[in-house]
């Protein structure tokens, strides 16, 4: 349960730095549109858009519904800036934290090695 | 990304943080410190240590910050901004168990960013592991419920120091490992 919702995380991830997703999210925010009209406008191959949208589908950002032999595509119910900044913020949150604990510890070591210079690890270039 | 790297070092050691969300209700913040366990244990348990890096935001000074560790221990951090807000978290620990793992039970005071304060604690559990000079620290944290967990974007303490984060991102970027 624990990877399954780390895939989906990771997946989020994945939608985000891909250009050509965050097009697609895009144009199906403006109105659905079939597999075959998302591969023209962005000038790829059927497979290549069927690949994303694999991909879109199975993290629930798109859902598609196929009729006769069209595969309709929308919007899905996750709801990806919400969640992708909401999770930015917090990681930022704890990063500028740890990164500070980052510079005491160094700080702490750097002290130790000072009273102990025996025990001190060889020096960093 | 294979790019070629320092083979002295580990390839396990990740100094970025990672947030991941591993039920409805938890968050998951770890990162990786190159020091002992017992520094970073010590960091989290010497108020006057914990101050220094918990929450030294530009603009934000935090006034309060009292611990008693031990179990059912209580502790109260405030922080306060330069243009008169305040806000803070209290509770106490569940569980001290040096230097492995550390259970606190939170709540959050909107103090002056206003809101409804939450009915049940926060459960902050941080665990501790060392392995040849890494400390891999995990905080594991779980709200009352899912609402809870989505509200804490909209509490003055995420508004009110966004921008203080953006400065912080870019000393983030500059901060590469050469490894």
């Amino acid at each position: 349960m624990v990877q399954y919702q780390h895939t989906q995380l990771d997946a989020s991830f994945a939608v985000l730095a891909d250009a050509t997703r965050r097009g697609i999210l895009e144009r199906l925010g403006r109105a659905d549109a079939s597999v075959t009209e998302l591969a023209g406008t962005f000038q790829m191959t059927l497979t290549g858009m069927k690949k994303h949208i694999g991909v879109l589908e199975h993290t629930g950002f798109v859902i598609t519904e196929k009729t006769g032999r069209v595969r309709t595509c929308k919007l899905g119910p996750r709801r990806l800036e919400e969640e992708m900044a909401w999770i930015e913020r917090y990681r930022q949150l704890w990063s500028a934290r740890f990164d500070a604990l980052d510079t005491l510890l160094e700080e702490l070591q750097q002290t130790e090695r000072a009273r102990s210079p025996k025990k001190g690890r060889t020096s960093t270039p | 990304m294979n790019l070629s790297m320092n083979p002295t070092m580990s390839a396990a050691f990740n100094n970025t943080t990672q947030v991941s969300l591993p039920s409805d209700t938890e968050v998951r913040v770890t990162r990786d410190f190159k020091a002992p366990r017992r520094l970073v244990w010590q960091a989290h348990t010497d108020p006057a240590l914990f101050q220094r890096w918990i929450g030294g935001y530009p603009g934000w000074t935090m006034p309060v910050c009292e611990m008693d560790v031990r179990p059912s221990g209580k502790y109260r951090w405030r922080w306060r901004s330069e243009d008169g807000n305040e806000f803070g978290f209290h509770g106490e620990f569940r569980e001290v168990d040096a230097p492995e793992k550390l259970v606190q039970a939170e709540f959050y005071d909107p103090g002056t960013f206003g809101g409804a304060m939450p009915t049940t604690p926060t459960i902050t559990q941080t665990t501790f592991t060392e392995q040849r000079g890494v400390t891999t620290l995990v905080v594991l944290i779980t709200y009352g419920s899912k609402e809870e967990r989505d509200a804490a974007i909209s509490t003055g303490m995420t508004d009110g120091m966004e921008t203080s984060y953006a400065r912080l991102d870019a000393l983030v970027a500059e901060h590469v490992e050469p490894g």
